[in-house]
């Protein structure tokens, strides 16, 4: 079984988000880059597939040279081998067609990565992916089973799960609770520097897309307290004040 | 490229002239180029360290209450048996015995950040330090391939059996028995040892006892599969409450003869060696605990909101949080550059064909000065920065439901255990003097060079030095000048009678601490400087700045303290006014200091050095 895990690099999920170059660049000063929380499922759950039935783990990033030790950390908890497009990431497309011009390269048996990043959160990498391979992709995967070429999933869908089962290849966007995230361990980690990391050219240069110019989310207002007894003044407030009835 | 663990220790050339000796920073100035400095960790390191922050926020933090609890008992081991998992108790372990043969600031690295892990940081710094080191360090080959597979696997989890009801800082004058059976081929043990950190659920103990009437103690390596052992219930403590401690009972306990570690009657010198090790673990655990709850402060400060602000938007609020992290950033560059001076000095005994083993007990004793003084400013800094935390969060602070109250309760344990502070501090002049009467270090001419200035003019400061610091750097010499002049007139007046003196060792070993920790810090910062550039760490040259201050301000009020107390008459005013002389410092704005690093660890919302 070849599997090709595909993770995003971004801020820990505590960093405080500030903007430079007016309000165009991100401020990665002092961030700490962790694998992304959805990407580091759906690595978990390769890990697991790879014990189970064995075969190899490839990751691969599109990213610059500081996308690295966050490549070295997913060898480091069990991947054999890495692929860094080197190029960075600008736009859910271009990052789809760097991933499928690596798979198609690599005959993988399956595609995983997380549901979403959690920098951009577009959650359409997966289906992009699977469109430009021509084969079926899903999101968002709670559970993947495997018996022979045949893969059983869980996906959350409106008010529901649904359960489905196809064949190999296919692309998946993991969530929890798909397996457990691992730590690495000293093994892992000791293991990882010797571990292969090509770096490759991205494919296709070009954007669809251009940036403008990002927005801070407006600070939380102030929490007014209306006394339990005087709906009549709530009503007032949300009708007049909040306008929302 | 990254460097690896065991690489890194080898980028200072040990063995050199340069090469600093233990207590030497006294009377000689290190270099900033020649110390090691947190922000030089390599990947590698960086990766175990958040390894070992990942299982504290997946393992640990979940799970606090339940650990304090003690409701389980099978839940401590059973979450060493998951670090073992993750190879976090064979860090120092060599690989031929399926450890990980980390370096030794490495292995500080990981005690830094499970030290903020409460009980279990206790559980698995008594296990991988106090439990396994005697083995690695003083059994033979059959002892460690034996023991220390399963050690750093977490097969057997390890207790130190040194304590006695009646046997604490006085650790020789233990009265547990061991008698060789008259076949020669076991030791039988009898006695009552007391606060046993994982007593409850060892399967080995490093049991101290002393051979028929022998004056010194040996040591035993003791399975509890050997029979003889029972135990009281768990200790009600103050804090630590997950911790297992227990009072255990050696009756008639039948270890093979084999077992003996080491040479008979030299088990009071593996207790002090292995607890010089845990000295400087400890204290860098305090510190993984002091960024822990620093970061929590700096939230909660964020978050909460009085006046219709956040509390970190007030001065007093500020000053805290300031003080916070420099002494957090302060001592954490003292441990890592005495960790760095250790893994040096072990490189260079083994390039001198040392063997290992020994090597690594031979440069931790040769930097037990450091050792000493560096469990007494962590675990007191630990103090510091967890009373604060509690006054920032106020009333949530004194509640028992919020993370400050487990906090400052499981920090006060850090300034008894491992040798109280008092007897740290004792113990840091008393191996400086001995140094000095051996004649392995020359503290007479410095010491007599000062009091040679003292009678001079004073210098005026006519040819001012350049550089970042230069006046810092000037204010450091002088005030290891001023520890100099106190503690080699408190020696002319006491002699040999000086140990009997124990307010003056305290204020001498302030001096000396003091001395240490902010000189640490300045050579940090320089080094910081030289990579990043001045304008990128102005927090850390502050945070300099303002220690500097502190420790001259205490060093000073320590050494006047002494003075008083042992001089009279011409002797005294001539050496206060020295003392005024070697601790005087230009005015300095340290409130804007302290705000300006206030505001920039508020704008990180944690922790950020």
């Amino acid at each position: 079984m070849k599997i090709l895990v595909c993770i995003t690099h971004v801020p820990d999920t505590t960093s405080r988000i500030a903007f430079t170059e007016n309000n165009t660049k991100f401020d990665s000063n002092g961030i700490q880059y962790i694998i992304g929380p959805y990407d580091d499922y759906a690595l978990a759950r390769a890990v697991e597939l790879k014990e189970e039935t064995g075969g190899s783990i490839t990751v691969l990033n599109v990213g610059t040279q500081e996308t690295e030790p966050t490549i070295r950390k997913a060898l480091a908890i069990g991947a054999d081998e890495a692929i860094r497009v080197n190029a960075e990431p600008v736009d859910s497309f271009f990052v789809a067609k760097q991933i499928a011009a690596v798979a198609g390269e690599g005959q993988y048996d399956m595609i995983l990565m997380g549901r979403e990043s959690i920098d951009f959160n577009g959650g359409m990498v997966h289906g992009m992916v699977g469109e430009l391979l021509g084969i079926p992709s899903l999101s968002p995967v709670m559970t993947l089973e495997l018996d022979g070429n045949q893969a059983t999933m869980t996906r959350e869908i409106e008010g529901g799960k649904e359960t489905l089962q196809l064949n190999t290849p296919f692309v998946a966007g993991c969530q929890e609770p798909i397996a457990e995230w691992k730590i690495p361990n000293m093994r892992g980690i000791m293991s990882a520097r010797t571990k292969p990391l090509n770096v490759i050219e991205p494919a296709e240069d070009g954007t669809a897309t251009k940036l403008e110019k990002f927005e801070l989310p407006p600070a939380k207002g102030d929490v007014k307290m209306i006394d339990a007894d005087n709906v009549g003044e709530l009503v007032q407030l949300l009708k007049n004040e909040a306008k929302v009835l | 490229m990254s460097t690896t663990a065991t690489e890194q220790s080898k980028q200072v050339p040990a063995g050199t002239e340069s090469a600093i000796k233990g207590g030497e920073f006294l009377i000689r100035e290190s270099e900033a180029k020649d110390v090691f400095i947190p922000e030089e960790w390599s990947e590698e390191q960086k990766m175990i360290a958040q390894t070992c922050h990942d299982f504290l926020e997946q393992e640990i933090y979940p799970r606090l209450e339940e650990i304090d609890s003690m409701e389980h008992p099978e839940l401590m081991p059973s979450l060493l048996d998951k670090a073992g998992e993750l190879g976090l108790l064979g860090t120092s372990v060599p690989e031929r015995y399926d450890g990980f043969g980390m370096n030794f600031n490495t292995s500080m690295l990981v005690a830094e950040v499970l030290g903020a892990g409460h009980s279990f940081a206790v559980a698995i710094s008594a296990h991988t330090g106090i439990g396994t080191l005697p083995i690695l360090y003083y059994g033979n080959e059959e002892q460690k391939q034996k023991y220390l597979p399963k050690l750093a696997t977490g097969e057997y989890k390890a207790a130190y059996c040194l304590t006695e009801p009646d046997s604490g800082s006085d650790a020789n004058s233990g009265k547990t028995k061991a008698v060789l059976t008259d076949d020669g081929k076991h030791y039988v043990i009898n006695g009552q040892k007391m606060w046993i950190t994982n007593g409850g659920f060892a399967d080995l103990f490093i049991v101290f006892a002393k051979i028929d009437d022998d004056k010194n103690l040996s040591a035993f390596i003791v399975e509890k599969e050997f029979g003889g052992i029972t135990m009281n219930e768990e200790e009600k403590k103050m804090g630590i409450k997950g911790s297992s401690t227990r009072q255990i009972f050696f009756n008639d306990c039948k270890v093979p003869a084999e077992n003996l570690l080491s040479e008979r009657g030299n088990g009071f010198k593996i207790a002090v060696n292995i607890l010089n090790i845990g000295r400087i673990k400890l204290g860098v655990a305090a510190i993984g605990a002091c960024k822990a709850v620093t970061s929590r402060a700096v939230n909660y400060a964020n978050e909460r909101k009085q006046f219709g602000q956040s509390i970190s938007n007030f001065g007093a609020i500020k000053h805290k949080i300031a003080q916070m992290a420099t002494k957090t950033y302060v001592s954490e560059s003292a441990h890592y550059r005495a960790g760095q001076n250790i893994d040096d000095a072990y490189d260079s005994l083994l390039e001198q064909g040392m063997d290992p083993a020994k090597a690594r007990l031979k440069s931790v004793e040769e930097f037990a000065i450091e050792c000493a003084i560096l469990k007494v400013h962590g675990s007191e800094v630990l103090d510091f920065v967890t009373d604060e935390g509690v006054q920032i969060y106020g009333g949530m602070g004194y509640s028992a439901e919020g993370p400050m109250d487990r906090a400052y309760r499981d920090a006060r344990i850090n300034r008894i255990f491992e040798g109280t502070n008092e007897i740290n501090r004792m113990l840091s002049i008393d191996m400086l003097m001995k140094r000095a009467l051996k004649g392995s270090l020359d503290l007479m001419s410095p010491a007599m060079a000062v009091q040679k200035e003292l009678m001079s003019i004073p210098d005026f400061g006519a040819e001012e030095e350049e550089g970042l610091f230069a006046t810092e750097k000037k204010a450091l010499r002088n005030l290891k000048k001023a520890g100099l002049m106190v503690a080699g007139a408190a020696v002319q007046k006491f002699m040999q009678k000086l140990g009997e003196e124990q307010e003056i060792l305290m204020n001498l070993a302030d001096m000396l601490i003091e001395g240490y920790v902010a000189e640490s810090a300045l050579l940090r910062t320089e080094k910081l400087a030289g990579m990043k550039g001045e304008e990128n760490i102005k927090p850390q040259i502050d945070m300099t700045r303002i220690y500097l201050y502190e420790a001259i301000e205490k060093a000073s009020n320590a050494g006047k303290q002494a003075i008083y107390a042992f001089a009279e008459g011409d002797e005294q005013r001539m050496m206060l006014m020295g003392l005024k002389r070697f601790t005087k410092l230009q005015p300095y704005n340290l409130k804007e200091a302290r705000r300006r690093v206030a505001d920039f660890v508020i704008s990180k919302n944690e922790y950020p050095f």
